[in-house]
């Protein structure tokens, strides 16, 4: 047990109350860093309490409800997040309902989803949340049977005192708890006292959607309401200029067409701002089919763009000035033009030692170049959001990662304070960065707006593949130097790409490992729009160091596996430079188990082995590929994880496995190319997935946690990115051909 | 527009709309029907998968006026209490991570499980290989429907 001090964040918590009908309502500010919310706290008056959604209730039946208050998007979070709350507050799970918590950015910050991070900044408010309820309820027994707290014992959900044999449910005493004043000091359970955590129930909406359930944007309906569509122009590097829209307005159906400005010319981009086309036509009617059809008979006309500027304070670099140059792009440029970038001196982020000697002395230099594609995010459910905007007030449900930062952005388009604008979060149809930005929510806010109606703004798949925000492009250039004994003496990385380049953090493995190092970026400007998609920059970055440090140790004549552990070896004993960004020994973890519950490997199976830190996780693989048929088949993937306590071990190992069979899908298939500004793929007949039946699709996944006391770690991201390698690896093995440019399909023949 | 008399899930409906709306969209936007998911429109995602008389077509490109007296059954329909073999085998394996393409993916396996009750691996991959589930729940759908075949 650990006594967690609440005083520091005390008036985090708003209070507690009693709510209707009797029990006990716990509220409490999402992060205690939310100081605009400890400042309010303070005044909630009881009338706002009437709508108040908090954090847990305890009703008098002793039905617990817990708000999760991070979106949803398949990563199981509105399982997980609820458990851990349970878990402290020690109650029956079977007494738990989960309920989805709408975007309130005064109660909750950080409520959005990215960077595997819900879980790792959720773990100890929600602990905290569950404590305290235990504890007040702990206080109102003490104080109905007149006994010292101390004597006071909680076990699934009831209230017990040992020497006067006295129990009461948590139901019984909630009234009594919610007027107890919020402890300063809560208990924490040991980690090895932990009863939900550790356990895998299930998803808490699984009925709902194996029976199709209106869970999702797209699934909205309202009352009186309109289907929206936009036009976005067909490639980028243009605009609207013009339309007609006479044609269109008499089709069945149709109620009106007229044109949107997303953002207006002024507004400086917030990170998640980030528009492609800021100028649509929007196409409103009765049904979806008919407005559909409209937009096919819409007459427009396209213009060129004029070279520009877009002001944008970006999460990492701060506030920077985009070029966006008019020029419509080919897939041909975004490579010459890289491999020009690739052979000119870069930004140094990172130099120890001295690598030009050390390469200038080398006995043998091994380099390579790696490429990754465009990548369209490829969501199952296609953008959609309602929304009511009303002069007075608006209404928005619907999916995004991040309600609570682009919610700002909405409230400066339409000049309305955030106070007026309601938020509700639906499950998300997939995430996968996409779903971070806020365009298509202010779309639909606009269009609702203009036919003062309640709208649902829908994308067709077309418009959704080709309307930008993409994983971009990116190359790396990688150079290794052995010495005469094998030993790896100089290693050089160069990456950009298109808008950004992929390496951020230049002190990643196997930065500390090597005396000379060298670590460079470049980027270059496009008119093509970029964000996060699943694991951003790692995504590449991993498939790329993790494909070529199995050249390397092939190089040095050593096994892939030993060669990654001495140079952790040598991290750990004796780092070179100030910065190591990430533990040795974590990292080494996962690998020393890999090395155990994947064995030796059988005859005729070709193994390819990975080994990433990324968003917080460690992860190593090893993928087993046989040949069947003259064809590679993948048999088994082996996957160590070490992200902290293990919360729910099968939600994990969903998480996994989904991350295996997309990483391999995604490296073997997925890519956008463009002719003169237009993608090339605009559906699924044109972009591959991976589908049943790929030969490369595992036969079975094996997942295996490191055993941890450490503060729990995401999972919706780690595991994808090194499985790209691990393929590659494994593939090369079987085929002996190394694949450097995805997708690998191109290369496999 | 026209009328057309549809049997859905054991009902009778009405609707009137043009002949060639996708029968996609007269059960999600006139009948209100959200379980039926639109994910390609062109017959390549499977997340509209519904069964005429009992077999697997994709609703998005089944137009209205082609069903007739062919009976539908959409994911709301297949079984009156979310209790269908399918469906709990998908629950004993939890499959769904964002869960938009399982209603499809569950059409899918229900319709090869009543033509064919014991599938092999390969009939399951066939039948299967128009469902895409970006999630990546591949494996365990298959798990899930060898669970409902044996049960
Ligand atoms: S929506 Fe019908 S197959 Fe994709
Ligand atoms: S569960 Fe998300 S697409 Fe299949």
């Amino acid at each position: 047990m650990t006594i967690e001090k609440t005083t520091l964040d005390r008036r985090a918590f708003l209070r507690s109350s009693v709510m209707a009908g009797g029990g006990l309502v716990l509220g409490l500010s999402w992060l205690a860093s939310a100081a605009s919310a400890v400042e309010k706290a303070t005044d909630v008056s009881a009338s706002e309490w009437a709508n108040f959604n908090a954090f847990l209730k305890i009703g008098e039946d002793g039905r617990v409800t817990i708000f999760s208050p991070n979106p949803e998007g398949g990563q199981g979070v509105l399982t997980a997040m609820p458990m851990i709350v349970a878990e402290e507050l020690d109650v029956d799970w079977k007494n738990v309902v989960v309920e989805q918590a709408p975007l309130d950015t005064k109660l909750y910050s950080r409520q959005y989803m990215g960077g595997s991070n819900s879980i790792r900044s959720g773990w100890n408010p929600l602990r905290k949340a569950g404590a305290t309820a235990r504890q007040m309820l702990r206080e109102a027994a003490a104080q109905s049977w007149h006994v010292p707290v101390g004597e006071v014992t909680t076990a699934k959900g009831v209230l017990h005192h040992k020497s006067s044999g006295k129990s009461a449910t948590y139901g019984e005493l909630a009234t009594a708890a919610a007027s107890i004043p919020v402890p300063a000091d809560v208990e924490l359970k040991a980690v090895k006292d932990f009863a939900i955590i550790g356990t895998s129930p299930k998803n808490v909406v699984g009925k709902e959607i194996v029976t199709g359930k209106p869970l999702f944007g797209y699934d909205i309906q309202e009352e009186d309401m309109r289907i929206a569509m936009i036009v976005h122009p067909p490639a980028f590097g243009m605009k609207l200029k013009s339309f007609n829209a006479s044609s269109v307005k008499t089709m069945p159906g149709i109620k009106d067409v007229f044109q949107i400005k997303v953002f207006n010319e002024d507004y400086v981009w917030e990170h998640f701002d980030t528009v492609t086309f800021n100028e649509l036509v929007a196409i409103v009617g009765n049904s979806t089919w008919e407005v559909m059809n409209a937009k096919l008979m819409l007459e427009v006309e396209w213009e060129q763009i004029q070279d520009h500027t877009i002001t944008r304070n970006d999460y990492y670099a701060g506030k920077q000035e985009l070029n966006i140059p008019s020029k419509p792009e080919n897939s041909d440029w975004h490579k010459s033009a890289s491999a020009e970038m690739a052979a000119q001196p870069g930004n140094v982020l990172r130099k120890d030692g001295n690598p030009e000697d050390a390469f200038r002395n080398a006995a043998k230099i091994i380099e390579s170049t790696f490429i990754g594609p465009w990548l369209a995010h490829n969501n199952m459910e296609p953008y959609s959001f309602f929304a009511h905007v009303t002069d007075e007030w608006a209404k928005l449900k619907g999916p995004n990662q991040k309600p609570g930062l682009t919610v700002n952005a909405l409230s400066h388009r339409l000049g309305m304070p955030v106070e007026k604008i309601e938020v509700e979060m639906t499950r998300m149809g997939g995430a996968f960065g996409r779903r971070s930005y806020a365009h298509w929510m202010i779309e639909a806010a606009l269009i609702s707006q203009h036919v003062k109606a309640p709208v649902k703004l829908v994308y067709s798949r077309e418009d959704d593949m080709t309307g930008g925000i993409y994983r971009p492009y990116y190359r790396a250039d990688y150079r290794a130097a052995l010495d005469k004994n094998n030993k790896l003496i100089a290693f050089h990385v160069k990456a950009g790409g298109l808008v950004e380049s992929p390496l951020i953090n230049p002190n990643l493995f196997p930065a500390g490992a090597v005396d000379n190092y060298l670590a460079e970026s470049w980027q270059i400007d496009s008119n093509i729009t970029i964000g996060s998609y699943r694991a951003p920059r790692s995504n590449f970055m991993a498939v790329a160091e993790q494909s070529f440090l199995d050249e390397v140790a092939e190089a040095a004549g050593i096994d892939p596996i030993e060669f990654r552990l001495e140079l952790l070896d040598r991290v750990k004993t004796n780092p070179v430079g100030e910065r190591v960004g990430y533990d040795a020994d974590r990292l080494a973890g996962v690998i020393k188990l890999l090395k155990e519950k994947a064995g030796t490997g059988q005859a005729g199976v070709h193994r390819g082995v990975s080994a990433y830190f990324a968003h917080g996780t460690y992860v190593a693989q090893a993928l087993d590929i046989i040949i069947e048929k003259g064809k590679p088949k993948t048999k088994n993937v082996c996957c160590t994880v070490d992200c902290g306590i293990v919360i729910n071990p099968d939600g994990l190992k969903n998480q996994a496995e989904g991350s295996i069979v997309d990483g391999i899908g995604v490296a073997m298939y997925g890519n956008l190319t463009f002719t003169n500004g237009v993608p090339d793929q605009n559906n699924f007949d044109t972009y591959e997935m991976i589908r049943y039946g790929d030969p490369l699709l595992p036969e079975t996944i094996d997942i295996h946690f490191v055993e941890s006391e450490v503060d729990p770690t995401g999972m919706g991201e780690p595991a994808f990115p090194p499985i790209m390698a691990a393929l590659a690896n494994a593939l090369y093995k079987a085929k002996g051909k190394r694949l450097y440019s995805q997708p690998f399909v191109n290369d496999l023949g | 527009m026209a009328i057309f008399k549809l049997k859905i899930n054991g009902k009778q409906y009405q609707v009137d709309v043009d002949p060639s709306t996708p029968v996609l969209w007269v059960l999600r936007d006139h009948l209100k029907m959200m379980g039926t998911k639109y994910g390609c429109g062109v017959a390549q995602c499977g997340a509209c998968t519904i069964h005429l008389d009992g077999e697997a077509v994709r609703s998005c490109i089944t137009f209205v006026d082609s069903v007739g007296d062919q009976e539908i059954t959409t994911i709301e329909g297949l079984s009156e209490n979310g209790d269908h073999p399918v469906q709990e085998a998908w629950l004993e394996h939890d499959v769904a991570q964002c869960g938009y393409c399982q209603p499809g993916q569950i059409m899918s396996a229900a319709a090869l499980l009543n033509s064919n009750p014991h599938p092999g691996d390969e009939e399951i991959e066939t039948a299967m290989s128009g469902n895409i589930c970006r999630c990546g729940t591949y494996t365990r759908i298959k798990q899930a429907i060898k669970t409902a075949a044996n049960s």
